[in-house]
């Protein structure tokens, strides 16, 4: 939801795809991740309340009286960031939290939620941890899950049993993502990126540390960071600013006061390019190109991401989607986005291809990259893009689930509250000079993390590491 | 990159689905050319959301030119003579739009999300290419090479994909939904553009399209633009595309797919009556419950049984979809906990069957999954696209629209006895077809010492 990779263990298997598209997934998702945040000074902006508990969890609230449901979000700085030297623990925490809370097991909960229509879900990213609950605001039904919300954050039990059993759910995640080429080059690349740093903390742990966790380790986890100082609360729903206070200091109060999350470490950059193969017996291969990109409220916020939007960001009609798909066939998707986190999130250009056009596709991808930070978007190209940002404007806003995100967005990073009033403002005061002095300050080119996955079950030669191998 | 794209009709099926229920009025027009328009008011943003559906999918394809539809799909953003190749999408973002299409087995279509005053540049550009659409070969040449490594992304490298491939391809022999949306590998190789050419002439007209419109809109007006951009367009004379029923299924059918995978998959379907095909109208709303009473939450049967209670499964699912054109399945799938091998797991879902045809339900259960389908109408009302998309599959398979508005009521009347009547006329194993994924290692033997394993035991790399 609010990074790409939202963390949950599958809890139900996708029953196949039943539509193919024009346009590849990579594009909509960093749609949705650049489409957390934009603004304008034009249009209508939702009016965003903001307070602070008397414990300590910060509230936005956002009334949308037109349909009678709530969204309710708890979002805690506990994500995978927070594993502590123990890989898979925030995940496995998250897992856990509806598993068992007071006297209720987990088919208590579960029936209570669903005999009242309300959906209650878990996840845990690399920033954050989530507890998102929808629910219908007749309050015969809004109250009983309340009380199940109430009893999953202030009296989560953990119980042994369930602990093995989602133990074991992680393993089965692990192989999955094992046989996934893409996933396997999705996490070679932030293991690549991110060394020693708390981000390269795999979500789901490893084989090693998933057989090491505990109890104990789940519930320092939990005691540390599932606190209201360390919380925050976006509420989006038919409520008024009097009951969603009631509402926010009911389900706060269950939450012990607590502390911050200290911040996490600076991200280090890279010194040289790092390559990396996996073998992997698939027709295509896949490519994850990249470096540590930006944070959230980065000073070089507004020329990388508009910059981005003409390189990689749009979709068909960006340049990297121009050259690889449009002029040469060579993949169905190609892109590149920034994952503004609250250290330098990744920024990342993918696409696969055919195994025996890898390298074809991989010194487009490269040479069209190099152009762009050497010489950054035309006047044209930028104009279109701003055009695109801040015209869709509304489409970023256009229903509760949408303004939530941007709630929870704002909310865990901080970021001001007239941030969507000004968004749009920010988007055309970019000039192309700033995009390129920013390209050239933050991109390099030269010393990139490279990933491919693939080569097929007969790969003749594989080609091995450039310069460096696997992590700095 | 995750599997479902648009996992819309996902949610139809997996969480106990619910259409429109009370929701504000459809205006429907019908232009003099046959185009038919379909128009939602929804006023709590300044957004809209167009859609054009075409009757024409997979399902509408014959053997060797399948996959023609979505590679046509693909070929409408190829240009025109007014606004040639790649113009469609710049238009469309430089207006703030979004834009992507879909094909599924009974429907081809396009969207475009637009701030609200700027649907005419969607109709215009819409209606320019349903009838002008170039085709150029060289442009084709390349796009066919894209859809192949659609193909190979979706397909051809994802186990579970490649099983559910073959299984369709096992379920169905007369019916056109055993051949995949996107096409085999082979008949992409030898697709032509003259082919193409024959396609688009045949389906794409005014009279084989409907177009959605929900948002902050007045419908006579939405009227009036469509009539002045749709409205100049010549119909054609469809010739529909023969019924190729089913045959009927005589006995369990079983496959093996063997793939490169570290998870052993299970696929079962079981042939079912729709919407559209069934004898007794109510026999579809009985299996949608049912599939919800498997599968509706974390309280249904197999989250309760199987992913908890005997951990049998680490994943177990179930679905339907009653708006197919054709008798289509209901499938339950499921990956087994470590420790339990395929065969349990098949026995277990099929101990589910048999629970479902010898016992009714509990009222309990029932009460659970209509209060989620009640819940799940007012919250698909946040999501203007998925309002028109319920809108666009119901009139393009060939039901009236209204449906949507009884679903909620049609869903409250199911009763037990109808779920475990329905149970045992069509869950038998004659109607049966399962498919097992027998995972082959994921290492070639000969690649490489000191690299980070692909296929390290139960590994997978992690790369310290």
């Amino acid at each position: 939801m609010f990074q790409t990779r939202s963390q949950t263990i599958a809890r139900r298997p996708c029953l196949r795809s039943f539509f193919f598209c024009a346009r590849p997934a990579p594009a909509v998702l960093a749609f949705l991740i650049l489409s957390l945040l934009l603004g304008s000074a034009a249009l209508a902006t939702p009016s965003i309340q903001h307070w602070t508990t008397q414990n300590g969890a910060r509230v936005y609230f956002v009334a949308a009286p037109e349909l009678p449901m709530v969204d309710v979000q708890f979002i805690f700085d506990a994500g995978s960031a927070r594993d502590g030297g123990h890989p898979g623990v925030a995940l496995l925490t998250s897992a856990l939290l509806d598993q068992g809370a007071g006297e209720l097991d987990a088919d208590a909960i579960a029936e209570r939620l669903e005999s009242v229509g309300a959906r209650l879900s878990t996840s845990s990213h690399r920033d954050m941890a989530v507890i998102s609950l929808r629910s219908l605001t007749e309050a015969q039904l809004l109250e009983p899950a309340l009380e199940v919300l109430e009893l999953v954050l202030g009296q989560p039990t953990f119980p042994q049993a369930a602990l093995e059993r989602e133990r074991k759910r992680m393993q089965v995640a692990l192989q999955a993502q094992a046989q996934s080429p893409g996933d396997l080059a999705e996490k070679a690349f932030f293991a690549a990126l991110y060394g020693e740093h708390p981000y390269a903390s795999p979500p789901l742990g490893t084989e090693e540390s998933l057989a090491r966790l505990t109890r104990e380790d789940v519930l320092r986890h939990h005691g540390r960071y599932y606190v209201a100082r360390n919380a925050l609360v976006a509420i989006v729903g038919a409520l008024d600013r009097k009951a969603a206070e009631a509402l926010a200091a009911r389900l706060a109060g269950a939450l012990p006061e607590g502390a911050k999350a200290p911040p996490l470490p600076p991200v280090r950059p890279l010194d040289q390019p790092v390559t990396r193969h996996i073998d992997h017996p698939s027709t295509q291969t896949h490519v994850r190109m990249g470096q540590p990109g930006m944070k959230r409220g980065d000073p070089d916020y507004f020329p990388l991401y508009v910059g981005n939007h003409v390189l990689g960001g749009s979709g068909l009609v960006s340049r990297i989607s121009e050259e690889i798909r449009e002029k040469r066939g060579l993949a169905y998707s190609a892109y590149s986005y920034f994952m503004p986190m609250r250290e330098l999130g990744p920024y990342t250009l993918g696409l696969q291809t055919r195994n025996d056009q890898t390298e074809e596709a991989l010194a487009v991808l490269r040479r069209t990259l190099k152009e762009f930070v050497a010489e950054g978007p035309s006047e044209e190209e930028l104009r279109a893009s701003k055009r695109n940002i801040t015209g869709g404007f509304p489409l970023r806003l256009s229903s509760n689930a949408k303004i939530a995100s941007n709630l929870a967005m704002i909310g865990f990073y901080e970021l001001p509250l007239d941030y969507l009033e000004t968004f749009n403002s920010r988007v055309e005061a970019v000039t192309r000079e700033q995009i390129v002095a920013a390209f050239q300050r933050r991109i390099h080119p030269e010393r990139m993390v490279t990933i491919t996955v693939g080569g097929g079950a007969a790969l003749a030669q594989p080609e091995r590491s450039g310069t460096g191998n696997g992590n700095r | 990159m995750r599997r479902c794209i648009l996992p819309l009709l996902l949610l139809s099926l997996l969480l106990p689905p619910a259409f429109a229920g009370s929701a504000p009025a459809v205006h429907e027009f019908t232009l003099d050319n046959g185009l038919k328009l379909l128009v939602r008011e929804d006023h709590r943003a300044p957004v809209v959301v167009s859609q054009i559906w075409y009757k024409v999918g997979s399902s509408y394809e014959h053997d060797g030119i399948t996959g023609i539809s979505h590679v046509l799909e693909h070929m409408m953003f190829k240009g025109t003579e007014k606004y040639p190749a790649g113009e469609f999408s710049r238009i469309i973002s430089e207006n703030g739009g979004r834009e992507n299409a879909f094909t599924g087995k009974d429907y081809t279509a396009y969207f475009q999300q637009l701030e609200k005053s700027r649907l005419e540049v969607s109709f215009r550009l819409e209606a320019d290419r349903m009838r002008n659409l170039l085709l150029p070969e060289d442009e084709f040449r390349k796009e066919v090479r894209v859809v192949m490594e659609e193909r190979r992304l979706r397909t051809e490298d994802d186990p579970e994909a490649l099983t559910y491939e073959q299984f369709m391809a096992t379920a169905f022999v007369s019916s056109p939904y055993g051949h995949p949306v996107i096409g085999w590998m082979d008949d992409l190789e030898n697709l032509t553009i003259e082919d193409l050419r024959r396609w688009y002439r045949r389906w794409y007209a005014p009279n084989n399209a409907t177009v959605v419109v929900v948002g902050d809109v007045d419908p006579q007006a939405v009227y009036a633009l469509a009539s002045k951009h749709f409205g100049p367009l010549k119909p054609s004379t469809l010739i529909p595309p023969k019924p190729r029923h089913e045959i009927p299924q005589r006995g369990l059918r079983r496959i093996t797919v063997k793939a490169p995978a570290q998870l052993p998959y299970l696929l079962m379907g079981y042939k079912v009556p729709v919407l559209k095909t069934a004898a007794e109208d109510w026999e579809p709303y009985a299996l949608e419950v049912l599939a919800g009473v498997l599968d509706g939450g974390d309280s249904a049967r197999l989250a309760r049984e199987l992913v908890r209670g005997r951990q049998i499964a680490a994943s177990a699912g179930a679905g339907y979809s009653l708006t197919a054109r054709q008798d289509d399945l209901l499938l339950l799938d499921g990956t087994p906990a470590p420790g339990h091998d395929i065969q349990t797991l098949k026995a277990a879902l099929r101990d589910q069957i048999r629970r479902l045809r010898e016992e009714p339900v509990s009222p309990a259960e029932l009460a659970r999954v209509k209060a989620q389908v009640v819940a799940n109408d007012v919250y698909q009302k946040d999501s203007v696209f998925y309002q028109a998309m319920v809108l666009g599959i119901l009139e393009t398979v060939g039901l009236d629209w209204r449906l949507a508005d009884e679903y909620v009521d049609r869903i409250r009347a199911v009763t037990a006895e109808q779920i475990q009547a329905v149970a045992r006329k069509y869950l038998t194993d004659d109607r049966l077809t399962i498919a097992v994924l027998e995972p082959l290692p994921l290492a070639a033997p000969e690649s490489g010492a000191g690299r980070h394993g692909a296929g390290s035991p139960g590994g997978g790399p992690h790369g310290h």
